[in-house]
């Protein structure tokens, strides 16, 4: 069977050679080409061919870059906490109690408005939370209020909640597939050895449930870290995070290598920040295997 | 009833979900200039001022321009990368597959700056041609994702039964797997339509001057006095949107139903 193998991969190779081809040449060639960048000196306009680290030193010395950098994580890790504690009833809702056959209908209810355009989801959020936004003027209708409320919009607060909102469903889905996969007759064997319904509950399904919650978090923290829109609308360019500051420095500054640098930086964060989650988590990720 | 507090709950939830989109058609539908309560009166001339829009109107036919042709590109790179992946053994399958997935997680500011520096250092002019580039790149894992799914309820001895009968690899594929996957291939479609319709990021880095919808909307917010008429765009693309997923989710089901698997649920 040594040449059918070895047929077999030469076809797979075949097909897969396209799509292969496109995300090297549209994603990961650019990507190579920002790291490259960031190892070179900036001249004014142009891009030097030099070697040189002077844009990372800059970047990890900067106060500012460090304080919009720990802001991001902040944000990040705030609206992850938040957008999977408040997914987690609602995937296990979807698991254990609602009936089979409505399950589809559940799932698309919940997923589509992330599918309506995210640009204008963060502009309502703005509508809604503006000095003589929806709220304020709700409530001053209502003769709750005679001032309007001025709490509400361009602080981060209001940030973690349009960021919470935008990315509610990424949450649902990963910790509802992880809860659907857990064999029932464990939860009952559970309940049959003693365990009330929330020892049941804390010692055999949330451990199952863990590689969901894991994969949920990873999936909101990553985007959100990097999220343009919000700090730009609802922050009101005020409280800038990482992907404006990126912006700027490669955009309105024109200082591509230190943008590089900032964007290859953040990355790099991001990864290891993952990777530190992933590795907190191992004990739970290797039930399954 | 069973699990009633958690039924609540998550009934709470989704209404919390679609509690702005909601507001959408109710301010598009009211006659006051600002967008506050008290509700002023019933009126559509915000949709007319908006159908009447030179600039609107150009926004729109590259933003269907732009769908159109991602779609297209990503569903056909989709095809490929979930019929490899399905059907056959290969050196490096995973890391090549991750690759293929991984515009799903990078931020989409990365992937958009990058490229741009990219085109601009190589001197290519931007407009709608470099968005469908950065477009058809973050739809394919999606279609890919969809595709698999089809692909991967194929029975295998369909495909054979077609060789035995002397079918060549071209002509079983296209008159035996083809029809079975189509609808996954329809479902394919019509969602990247709707993730690059809605596009923004990299529209706004890669369109040059050329408009989209979601860019034409961010540079209109800046006016208080446009705000109605982009609660209509809004209203409408939502609209579109939420009928080309339910589309999109008929032929999934369809598909699955064709060839007699379980409905896992859900789109990813």
């Amino acid at each position: 069977m040594a040449s059918g193998n070895r047929s077999q991969s030469a076809q797979g190779l075949t097909l897969i050679a396209p799509p292969l081809g496109y995300a090297l040449l549209v994603m990961a060639a650019p990507l190579l080409t920002i790291l490259a960048y960031s190892f070179l000196k900036d001249g004014y306009l142009t891009v030097i061919r030099e070697f040189t680290l002077d844009n990372y030193r800059a970047v990890w010395t900067d106060p500012i870059v460090r304080t919009v950098m720990l802001r991001s994580l902040g944000v990040a890790a705030l609206v992850t906490l938040v957008t999977v504690v408040l997914a987690f009833p609602v995937a296990y809702f979807l698991s254990f109690v609602v009936s089979p056959s409505k399950k589809s209908m559940w799932l698309f209810l919940i997923t589509i408005p992330f599918w309506t355009s995210y640009l204008i989801r963060v502009f309502l959020w703005k509508v809604i939370l503006g000095y003589n936004g929806v709220v304020n003027s709700g409530l001053k209708t209502l003769g709750i209020i005679e001032q309007p409320l001025s709490f509400l919009l361009y602080n981060i607060n209001s940030m973690v909640i349009t960021l919470a909102h935008a990315y509610a469903p990424f949450a649902i889905l990963p910790i509802f597939i992880a809860l659907e996969k857990i064999d029932r007759s464990l939860l009952e064997a559970g309940r049959d050895l003693g365990e009330s319904r929330a020892m049941t509950f804390w010692r055999v399904t949330l451990p199952l449930a863990m590689p969901g919650v894991v994969a949920a978090s990873l999936i909101v923290f990553i985007p959100t870290i990097g999220d343009y829109v919000t700090p730009a609308l609802i922050g009101g360019g005020k409280i800038p995070m990482i992907a404006n500051l990126i912006q700027s420095q490669m955009l309105d500054l024109d200082n591509r290598p230190l943008g590089s640098a900032l964007a290859v930086t953040a990355m790099l964060i991001v990864a290891v920040f993952s990777l530190i989650f992933v590795a907190m988590n191992r004990r739970f990720l290797k039930v399954r295997q | 009833m069973k699990g009633g507090g958690l039924r609540a709950y998550a009934i709470c939830y989704l209404l919390f979900l679609y509690a702005p989109i909601v507001l959408l058609p109710i301010f598009a539908f009211n006659s006051g200039t600002i967008i506050a309560f008290p509700l002023k009166g019933f009126t559509t001339q915000w949709f007319l001022q908006m159908f009447e829009n030179a600039s609107m109107r150009r926004a729109l036919g590259n933003s269907l321009t732009i769908a159109v042709c991602s779609s297209i590109f990503a569903t056909c790179l989709g095809v490929f990368a979930a019929r490899a992946s399905t059907r056959f053994e290969f050196p490096a399958k995973g890391p090549i597959m991750g690759l293929i997935m991984l515009p799903l997680v990078l931020p989409e500011i990365i992937v958009s700056i990058s490229l741009l520096v990219v085109l601009l250092s190589l001197g290519v002019q931007l407009n709608i041609l470099t968005v469908i580039l950065g477009h058809t790149l973050i739809c394919m894992p999606y279609a890919t994702v969809i595709l698999t799914t089809a692909f991967n309820s194929l029975d295998r001895s369909l495909e054979e039964a077609a060789y035995d009968l002397g079918e060549t690899k071209w002509s079983a594929f296209r008159l035996v797997i083809l029809p079975l996957v189509m609808p996954g291939i329809i479902s394919s479609l019509l969602m990247s339509f709707t993730i690059s319709l809605d596009e923004f990021i990299i529209a706004f880095f890669l369109a040059g001057n050329e408009p989209t919808l979601p860019t034409y909307i961010y540079s209109q917010l800046r006016f208080p006095k446009q705000i109605p008429m982009i609660m209509a765009l809004g209203t409408v693309l939502v609209l579109m949107s939420i009928i080309l997923l339910t589309i999109a989710e008929y032929f999934r089901r369809r598909g699955i139903a064709k060839t007699g698997a379980k409905d896992t649920g859900g789109f990813l």
